[in-house]
């Protein structure tokens, strides 16, 4: 049972956010969690969310705004279900970064944050996601590919179309 | 999933349990798992902390997020009475350009992080650790969380550990995507559940830290190194490295060679060598143009630049820094000013917008490259550069500000006249990224 | 704190330690620029314009955040510190919209000023600014977003200062922009707005021209007005606002109010009414000439038949009828000046008790209890000051805004121990080290239970407890500021003044609800009282001077307001004379009340009750004139004149013309000319246009001359007032130098508080409204409706 009645989240967010707020000297601590476990339920931080969580941590609507507006991982508009993020720093570009970026634009039909029709992937270039050794890489919601080529990108697409993909939550 | 490499040259203390399996419980206690935590337990309530502190001042270890302070000093400014709780704060938001060292440990070692956390706890007498991991890196979180649960299962966390008396929890903590972040006081601000804007300084988070109580901040790989050092003793960690360099360190090899990958240095390790011998050479025979030797922050080598040892001092003589240990190597079909205009792009995104300087010069000096990438800049555009960039070194509130003028200058200074050739028409290299991608980034 | 030594650009400087360098370097004379600076608030180093170069530290230091040490060495001004300062300026401008010549910031920017000071003329950028469209957040704050240079001092004002958090800070980097509560998308018209008090500050504290004032906006330019400092009119806690006046072909119009160099009692602080709602002087229905009732309607008279018709009619009816028949009211917005001459008006050319005003706190009773203990009587600063605060009653949120800013910041800053009983949850709370939620009309029961009456405690409040350990919290503390609310009144009011008496080194304040509440009640608009609360009919210089010996009926208290309209309803009330008040609206007067009454008003609107008067005066408001006003706390202060509307005059010089008309000796009313025994004539015989005599006495004050030459002059009323009231004996020069200056309420003789009618009626003003005045308002008005309006969508979003 939810610490807050008529919770938007499921009972396993609702129970997993009453719990995240104890954990903490100061409970306002569980905001920028909160703000990306709810996104990776709902799809993205919505209107409905944020004033959830507002209302959990005792905080205005406008200061959790103030940090979901901060953080580059929060979005306030729907993604696919599969978010493609491609690493285009340094190291990435340095062998091809933007190759696998322009490969998936075309795969995919869509450019940087835009969704495909059917709402199973959208795409987006990230900054350094810490796989610089094993360049270039992306990263399919959580999950890590890593050393890809256009064809092992074709691999990977495929295997999240078809439903195969890991979906590291 | 990472591969993993190995090198004769590398010496292994804190990769010792790399590839064996020690993200499991057991495992990990077969590989001396727990043992440093106990033993420092086993020294008493009273000589504990100072037992800690110093075999840690003994090693010789430097912060391995970058800035290169001595580990033991900074354990030891926690003032020993304080009125408010004391915090450890293991920095693993790693997210400097060409750094995926933590990603490592945290894949293939967690319990190494759980342990260091409450060594750090132990020495300063703090009750309760956070271990922050980025946002992107929710499959490490996972990992490092089981680490803190299997823990918790065996009594090793929690209320009186290993049977001592003493009490120290840990909570672990995800990102959500800001490099500005990994800056410690901005991580406290982002753990506190705000917006990661750094703090004014002085105070510095050993007096008044987390929830304004005194507070440790370490970058995970110095955390993962306290249970071996406590295991091998500060002196035969020291000897591994040079002086006041103590120890080895985790360094990335990436960008244009035929091995990339994180391997264990000892401090002092030349530069040359870890490119040619460690990471194989230049990628397809070609030739070394430039190496970006400890992330992307640090000025630029040129290849006549690189018989340096890879230790904060010889680094800093050579004028650039050994930073987050993530060295990315240039070939020679590299394009110098596109490259710097990647950089400036990401620090004009990651720029937390708080003071001036930073907000304006970073976005100014990406708005005049991007220009000069279209085939609209002059020569006086590469003055313009510099100008903006010496006007924001030293000015800025946080380091960030540093981190985006110090490689601009180090293009700007060693390469310009490949700028000037570029602003010309004679483009040099490959071309790395397009003025769509330029301006389409983020 | 002990102090430390400093060289500054080589001079020698001492500050307490502790104190910022931007502080230190300020007090000894040396300026060092900043944008996110501003003291009292969170210091941020986020602008880089203080940096200042200390001996042995690596880089530049910001002096905003840099506290002094002994033997520190800084340069501040250094051709290293110049060029980081310019270099900053360069980068400001790249994107700042370069168009000072409409902004309304142009000639008042501190962007402007640095630009101008270091010269960073020349820019290096091809690049096109980013533009951004104006957008609109209420009717009274505009937001130019390329224009902010996100120096969050808005963002602090509202947060820390007004404890609003109406504005935040969004998005990072280049992209980071002050952002309001109600986002675009969530709004009905989908546009972004605040919700919030509307105070303004955020305005007042913007460095360029990001936050515009709705009432000032592409209006004039700074340097196109004079600016006048004076005293707004509405609350009871008498900050001063500093108006901005343009000459027009109808007098001088007031286009702005703002808090322009914060050397006020007020500090850095105005809420929205003495920022915003100066409009009434200018509203289209202002009465700009005299009014006479012919054939049952009124219509426009000179001025003088209008003064004549008045004059005749109330001397006969005075001669045939006696003063008893007699009512006068007056206003809580005028000056002392005025309030003193109009009862002395009432008492001795009248020959009358018979007067009043709307009472919203009685302050007789305060008096009474405080008799003895001058220095016990609070100032507005010590609101500031006192290290723990009682509030009992009111809601200084909205009702006393500079208190309730000033509580804030004590809290804030000093630490301050708040201390609220309300019956209500009122917002200070959030401030409040203790908040007892008391029973409905808890309070009488409340004061008798701090003064040790365990009786009372079940009547106080329903947590027993929770009063128990209010009273132990509120006893154990020292130098105790209680400030009470207008809930209590007469012998419980004193009760529990003689509680805060019983706390060692307790001071107390009554809290009122219009510029000149307190004015009023001391200066005599009451029937039973005289000037400083001189009890009709007791022995004193006052009832002498105004013949008391051979008026003999004039040592019985008159008529309360309710007494004078009971006896017009009887028809027993000859004559009503009445000056800026609206007792027919307030009080829901039928009309046919005063069918056989000849009133006078002396008004700047046909109101309720001017609507019923056989002849009305067009009045001047308390921003077209001179004199004293005295807040809540018996704060006095200057008003100074600074708009001017064509035909109208000075309640004063009205109420001396009348008197005139009746055949009075004026120069016994209004001692003028006394010390010289000089008569000048300041215009009035040359036919110039009224007020100028006005204007000629604040010119003189303005030159620290006192001028009693004319029968207009306030000073020389003040001169009677500082001679004969209890408790006015004032500062003459600290006065002149517009400073405030405390008095505490004195009283000659005690009289019976549980037989006294105290006839209190507190006006129930929100923050949007200020009595009558507010309905003249436009500004007023229309944050009312936005205010219900957001009312209405948060109830929508609700449901």
């Amino acid at each position: 049972m939810s610490n807050v009645a008529n919770t938007i989240f499921s009972p396993e967010l609702a129970a997993r956010f009453d719990h995240l707020v104890t954990l903490y000297p100061v409970k306002r601590s569980a905001l920028v969690p909160m703000l990306l476990y709810a996104q990776d339920e709902i799809g993205y931080v919505s209107d409905a969310a944020v004033s959830e969580i507002a209302q959990r941590l005792s905080l205005e609507e406008l200061d959790v705004r103030n940090v979901l507006s901060y953080y580059s991982m929060l979005r306030t508009k729907p993604a696919g279900k599969y978010n493609v993020q491609v690493c285009t720093n340094i190291s990435c570009m340095l062998r091809g970064g933007y190759t696998v970026l322009e490969h998936c634009k075309q795969q995919l039909g869509i450019g940087h944050k835009e969704v495909t029709p059917d709402g199973l992937f959208s795409l987006e270039e990230v900054e350094c996601i810490g796989a610089c050794c094993w360049a270039p890489a992306m990263q399919v919601n959580y999950d890590f590919h890593d050393d890809l080529t256009p064809e092992k990108v074709d691999v990977v697409l495929e295997m999240y179309r078809k439903g195969q993909g890991k979906d590291v939550k | 999933m990472p591969t993993l490499v190995s090198h004769p040259d590398e010496v292994k203390v804190v990769s010792r349990r790399f590839g064996m399996g020690a993200s499991d419980i057991d495992r990990y206690l077969e590989l001396d798992g727990y043992k440093a935590v106990q033993l420092a337990l086993s020294q008493g309530p009273d000589q504990m902390a100072d037992w800690i502190i110093n075999v840690m001042k003994a090693s010789g270890l430097r912060g391995r997020g970058g800035a290169g302070f001595p580990t033991g000093m900074k354990w030891s400014f926690v003032p020993k009475q304080s009125p408010k709780p004391k915090y450890v704060l293991v920095n693993g938001d790693e997210s400097e350009p060409g750094t995926c060292k933590d990603h490592v440990i945290f894949l293939h070692d967690p319990h190494s992080v759980v342990e260091g956390t409450m060594i750090a706890g132990l020495a300063i007498g703090a009750k309760l650790g956070f271990i922050y991991l980025r946002g992107e890196y929710r499959y490490l979180l996972k990992n490092v969380e089981k680490a803190v649960a299997d823990a918790y299962a065996r009594g090793f966390l929690g209320k009186n550990i290993f049977g001592s008396g003493v009490d120290f929890d840990i909570v672990t903590q995800t990102g959500a995507g800001a490099y500005e972040v990994g800056e410690e006081s901005a991580l406290m601000e982002s753990l506190e559940g705000k917006r990661g804007v750094p703090r004014i300084k002085p105070p510095f988070p050993a007096v008044v830290g987390l929830y304004g109580g005194p507070t440790v901040i370490n970058n995970a790989e110095t955390i993962a190194n306290a249970p071996h050092i406590l295991l091998m003793g500060g002196e035969a960690y020291a000897k591994l490295g040079t002086e006041r360099n103590g120890g080895t360190r985790l360094f990335g090899i990436s960008g244009h060679v035929e091995r990339p990958g994180v391997y264990e240095l000892p401090m002092g390790y030349k530069l040359r060598d870890a490119i040619y011998k460690v990471a194989g050479g230049i990628k397809d025979g070609k030739k070394l143009k430039a190496v970006v030797p400890g992330g992307s922050s640090c000025p630029v080598l040129t290849a006549d630049e690189i018989d340096v040892g890879l230790d904060f001092d010889q680094m800093a003589k050579a004028g650039t820094m050994l930073g987050s240990g993530g060295i990315v190597v240039l070939d020679e079909t590299v394009s110098i000013p596109e490259f710097a205009m990647r950089v400036i792009s990401f620090y004009q995104h990651e720029s937390c917008g708080w003071c001036i300087p930073c907000r304006e010069g970073t976005d100014w000096i990406k708005k005049t490259l991007t220009r000069v990438h279209a085939g609209g800049g002059t020569r006086k555009d590469i003055d313009n550069v510099q100008y903006l960039a010496e006007n924001m070194m030293g000015r800025t509130f946080c380091p960030l500000g540093d981190a985006a003028a110090m490689p601009t200058l180090g293009f700007v200074k060693k390469f310009r006249k490949e700028f000037e050739d570029y602003i010309d028409g004679h483009r040099a290299g490959t071309n790395l990224i397009t003025l769509d991608q330029l301006v389409g980034a983020h | 704190m002990p102090d430390v030594t400093l060289t500054v650009d080589g001079k020698q400087i001492t500050a307490p330690a502790g104190t910022l360098l931007i502080e230190a370097c300020k007090a000894a004379g040396i300026e060092i620029p900043a944008f996110c600076y501003y003291p009292g608030l969170s210091l941020q180093a986020a602008c880089r314009m203080c940096v200042v170069r200390i001996e042995k530290m690596p880089k530049l230091a910001t002096a905003c955040t840099t506290t002094v040490a002994e033997g520190m060495v800084v340069q501040t001004e250094t051709p290293e510190i110049v060029q980081a300062r310019k270099a900053t300026l360069q980068l400001l401008l790249g994107n700042h919209p370069l168009d000072c010549p409409v902004c309304d910031a142009g000639g008042e920017c501190e962007l402007q000023d640095m630009t101008f000071k270091y010269g960073a003329a020349s820019s290096f950028y091809a690049e096109p600014k980013n533009h951004r469209e104006e957008q609109q957040w209420s009717p009274v704050v505009y937001f130019d977003r390329p224009r902010c240079i996100l120096c969050y001092r808005c963002v602090r004002m509202c947060g820390e200062g007004m404890d609003v958090f109406a504005l935040g800070i969004q998005n990072r980097g280049s992209s980071a922009v002050i952002a309001p509560n109600v986002p675009a998308h969530l709004s009905p018209d989908q546009l972004a707005h605040v919700d919030c008090e509307q105070c303004g500050m955020c305005i007042d504290a913007c460095p360029v021209g990001a936050l515009t004032s709705g009432t000032y906006r592409y209006k004039t330019r700074p340097w196109e007005m004079n600016h006048v400092a004076t005293v707004c009119t509405h609350c009871g806690d008498g900050c001063k606002t500093t108006l901005g006046v343009r000459s027009t072909s109808s007098g001088a119009e007031i286009v702005r109010g703002d808090n322009r160099d914060k050397s006020g009692i007020n500090g850095d602080f105005l809420c929205n009414k003495g920022r915003y709602a100066f409009d009434f002087a200018n509203h289209e229905g202002r009465i700009t000439q005299p009014l006479v009732r012919k054939d049952g309607t009124l219509q426009p008279a000179s001025w003088e038949e209008a003064l004549s018709v008045a004059g005749s009619r109330l001397k006969e009816l005075r001669d045939s009828r006696g003063g008893a028949a007699l009512g006068v009211v007056g206003s809580n917005r005028i000056t002392n000046e005025e309030a003193y001459l109009l009862q002395k008006f009432a008492r001795t050319v009248l020959g009358t008790n018979n007067i009043d005003h709307h009472r919203t706190a009685d302050y007789v009773a305060f008096a009474q209890a405080l008799a003895g203990h001058a220095d016990r009587a609070a100032s507005l600063h010590d609101t500031l000051k006192a290290p723990a605060v009682l509030v009992v009653g009111g809601d200084p949120t909205t009702q006393a805004p500079a208190t309730a800013w000033n509580l804030r910041s004590n809290v804030r800053q000093n630490r301050a121990r708040l201390y609220l009983a309300n019956v209500e949850p009122i917002k200070l709370r959030r401030q409040a080290k203790g908040f007892l939620q008391l029973a409905p009309y808890g309070y009488n029961a409340l004061a008798a239970y701090l003064a040790g009456d365990e009786a009372a405690a079940a009547a106080a409040a329903a947590d027993h407890a929770a009063l128990a350990s209010f009273r132990e919290a509120v006893k154990a503390e020292q130098d105790l500021l209680i400030l009470i609310g207008a809930e209590l009144r007469g012998a419980e009011l004193k009760r529990l003044i003689e509680f805060g008496l019983s706390i060692p080194g307790a001071k107390l304040a009554l809290l009122a609800d219009y510029v000149n509440s307190r004015g009023a009640a001391d200066m005599g608009l009451l029937p039973d009282m005289l000037p400083g609360y001189t009890p009709v009919g007791s022995q004193s210089a006052l009832a002498t001077e105004y013949g008391a010996g051979t008026q003999p009926e004039l040592t019985k208290p008159g008529m309360d307001l309710l007494e004078i309209f009971d006896a017009a309803a009887r028809g027993n009330l000859a004559a009503l004379y009445v000056v800026g008040s609206n007792p027919v609206g307030r009080l829901g007067i039928d009309p046919a009340t005063l069918k056989d009454t000849f009133v006078v008003v002396q008004e700047m609107f046909l109101t309720e009750t001017a609507a019923l008067a056989d002849v009305v005066f067009p009045a001047a408001n308390l921003y077209e004139k001179g004199g004293s006003v005295t807040n809540s706390y018996g704060d006095l202060q200057l008003v100074s004149k600074a708009g001017d509307t064509a035909g109208v005059r000075s309640d004063f010089e009205l109420i001396v013309r009348v008197a005139d008309k009746m055949g009075a000796d004026v120069r016994k009313l209004v001692p003028f000319g006394t010390s010289t025994g000089l008569r000048a004539d300041m215009g009035q015989t040359r036919g110039a246009q009224s007020g100028e005599a006005d204007r000629h006495a604040i010119w003189l004050a303005a030159n620290n001359l006192e001028p009693r030459l004319s029968p207009f002059d306030p000073f020389a009323i003040l001169d009677e007032v500082q001679r004969l009231v209890p408790g006015y004996n004032v500062l003459r020069l600290q006065l002149l130098s517009g400073n405030d200056q405390h008095l505490s309420p004195a009283t000659p003789a005690t009289v019976d508080l549980s037989q006294r009618r105290d006839l209190v009626s507190p006006s129930g003003d929100s923050l949007f409204t200020s009595g009558t005045l507010g309905r003249y308002s436009s500004m007023l008005g229309d944050l009312q409706r936005n205010q219900a309006q957001q009312l209405v969508q948060i109830h929508t979003a609700a449901d």
